[in-house]
């Protein structure tokens, strides 16, 4: 890292990348660049994982952690059985989670497929954030999700038709093939190529969350450097995984991505999300979540600008816990919606 | 040489695991003259909790399975318990300082009482069910359903594994899971009971045993919304009458304190009161 960080603010994306790289980006400049970051302890971040998930949490800092949680939840459906009817109901429930208390927040987004959303967008109504940031998002899914085996053609076309159906946000899965045979170029400019197809007739850009998949990349040194090579690309969020792998969302793994996060604000001034998606199922795991953001990048991280939770049961489990600080008793399964 | 004697430290039995409590606390358990047995788990409500979760997710297993499969089932558990009855005899003498033979026809009692709730598995619904005369050319058939998970407070006094198998059983005949807290002074019937049931054929988490303080983990269970049913037969020495209104306050149903040694006597009422009535409407056929 010769550059300091002043000069680095200077620049835009593209040039900051080649500034870092110290060149074009083609595969050998990202393998020397990539290869060049320091590895990671292992042991010691599991270990740091486990310490920061051993925080005890209670009554109003519990309080504020679950409604915080509900805010920065993507409600997510991704299944192959979904109806245009499934996501009227899935974005009811994000702008009223719990119908009997009007005091609980709304969560940040609804993600579904592409095809979903313009049915996303009309359910939300006045309701649908388009731009401002009043309101509930919707994040579309794109680039052959989750496999990602299509051609650039028809992954760029599959991100313009979600921006233009009305997608606020697009998830973009990585080509982990690519990756993991070292092909960084072709990552790489894979994401230059979605992140501006992002681009709206207006000159805004769609948000753009690049899956790592992090349950395919094998090692904790292939996230951390998967991580590098999307922030470089240009993506506001990196997020885990798709949540179509059997190994989804990890505290370690999702500490490791926080800790690039926060050095590259470091090393920028820029600010760029994290998303753990799959596999958090209850307010329990989603706290361990809020404390690790917290240590390691700090609480400004926890805005829904910065920071979501990719979950479709979760929100059920928050909820349950939330009625049970309101009523004082433990709630159940029949008080919440069956998705 | 003298050996030192080696002193059991008991857990709970819940989703069919034996985890000691979360609350990691362990309370003494003496015998009837205040000799020093063993040291039981002592339940907190998170243990509780835990306990209704577990209960919950075996519901649909249980309540799925045929009533011939789950009389065969609790059949099996009497089997189980005449092969350890001399554990289970041993067990009664030392805690409730009875006769050998009190405590043996105790057993006995009790294995006949699995004996006889397995047999009305596949029969209660005949006599609690029933076809409707309807004005209509349709069947009109009352079939009783189980209710779902059912917390007992198990009798406190009284035989202290009779006592327990009186209330557990007949919850159980319909198809409900059951969440149940021991005799506190005497658990060590309970907890066997609780090694019987993990090497027989019922599902874990269809019975969860908790040790420890009635009325610290009753008010939970009354009021936890996930409860459909909370019997309160061992209850009649804490405060019920609070426990029935925490109960009504997310409709589960309730089965008031029964004291003295009729207490939970074998009945099919018993088995009903944790029934939910289903009705349904059928055409009949035109031929």
């Amino acid at each position: 890292m010769t550059s300091s960080p002043s000069a680095m603010a200077q620049l835009n994306t593209g040039q900051r990348a080649l500034a870092l790289i110290g060149g074009e980006a083609t595969d050998a400049n990202l393998r020397r660049y990539l290869h060049g970051i320091p590895g990671i302890d292992a042991v010691g971040l599991e270990q740091r994982a486990a310490d920061l998930g051993s925080r005890s949490i209670k009554t109003s800092s519990k309080k504020w952690a679950i409604d915080k949680i509900i805010s920065l939840i993507d409600l997510t459906t991704l299944e192959g059985a979904d109806t245009p009817g499934k996501v009227r109901s899935l974005v009811g429930k994000a702008l009223t989670p719990d119908a009997g208390d009007p005091t609980c927040p709304r969560v940040a987004a609804v993600c579904v497929y592409g095809d979903m959303v313009p049915h996303a967008v009309a359910a939300l109504g006045s309701a649908h954030s388009a731009g401002t940031d009043a309101g509930v998002n919707v994040a579309a899914v794109a680039t052959a999700f989750p496999s990602g085996r299509a051609s650039l053609a028809i992954k760029l076309a599959d991100v313009r038709d979600a921006v233009l159906a009305g997608a606020d946000e697009i998830d973009m899965v990585i080509d982990r093939g690519a990756f993991l045979s070292g092909r960084f170029g072709q990552v790489y400019d894979e994401i230059v190529a979605v992140k501006e197809t992002c681009r709206r007739a207006d000159g805004s850009y769609a948000h753009l969350k690049v899956i790592l998949e992090t349950g395919e990349l094998n090692t904790y040194d292939n996230v951390r450097r998967a991580s590098w090579l999307a922030i470089l690309a240009g993506g506001d969020f990196i997020k885990t995984s798709t949540g179509k792998v059997p190994v989804a969302a990890t505290l370690p793994v999702t500490l490791s991505m926080l800790e690039v996060v926060r050095d590259w604000h470091r090393l920028t001034g820029d600010k760029v999300g994290v998303k753990p998606a799959g596999g958090i199922r209850t307010s329990k795991d989603a706290i361990k979540y809020i404390v690790t953001v917290a240590e390691t990048v700090g609480e400004e991280w926890l805005t829904p600008h910065l920071f979501r939770f990719g979950a479709s049961s979760l929100l059920n489990d928050v909820l349950m816990q939330r009625q049970k600080m309101t009523t004082g008793h433990y709630s159940g399964p029949d008080y919440v919606t069956i998705d | 040489m003298t050996r030192l004697a080696v002193p059991k430290t008991y857990k709970l039995y819940v989703g069919g695991k034996f985890p000691r409590s979360e609350s990691g606390r362990v309370y003494e358990v003496r015998s009837h003259d205040g000799v020093f047995l063993a040291n039981a788990a002592q339940a907190s409500r998170k243990d509780a909790r835990d306990a209704v979760v577990a209960a919950r997710s075996a519901l649909g297993g249980w309540a799925g399975a045929t009533a011939y499969n789950r009389g065969q089932v609790l059949y099996r558990i009497a089997e189980l318990l005449e092969g350890r009855r001399a554990q289970f005899i041993d067990e009664i003498v030392k805690s409730e300082g009875v006769s050998a033979a009190a405590a043996s026809a105790q057993v006995d009692e009790a294995i006949d009482r699995w004996v006889w709730y397995a047999g009305w598995a596949d029969k209660y619904v005949q006599v609690a069910g029933n076809a409707n005369p309807v004005s209509g050319p349709y069947f009109n058939i009352s079939v009783p359903e189980p209710t779902g998970v059912v917390a007992i407070i198990a009798p406190q006094t009284g035989g202290s594994l009779l006592g327990l198998v009186s209330a557990v059983a007949p919850a159980l005949v319909s198809g409900n899971t059951v969440v149940v807290v021991a005799n506190e002074r005497m658990p060590l019937s309970a907890i066997s009971l609780g090694e019987v049931l993990a090497t027989s054929d019922v599902p874990g988490g269809v019975v969860n045993i908790l040790t420890g303080s009635p009325a610290e983990m009753a008010p939970w269970l009354a009021s936890h919304a996930d409860v459909n049913a909370i019997d309160l037969v061992g209850a009649g020495d804490l405060d019920w009458i609070n426990l029935q209104i925490d109960a009504a306050e997310t409709l589960t149903r309730v089965l008031q304190p029964e004291n003295g040694p009729d207490a939970a006597s074998p009945s099919l009422d018993r088995i009903v009161a944790f029934t939910e009535t289903k009705t349904i409407w059928h055409t009949k056929g035109l031929i």
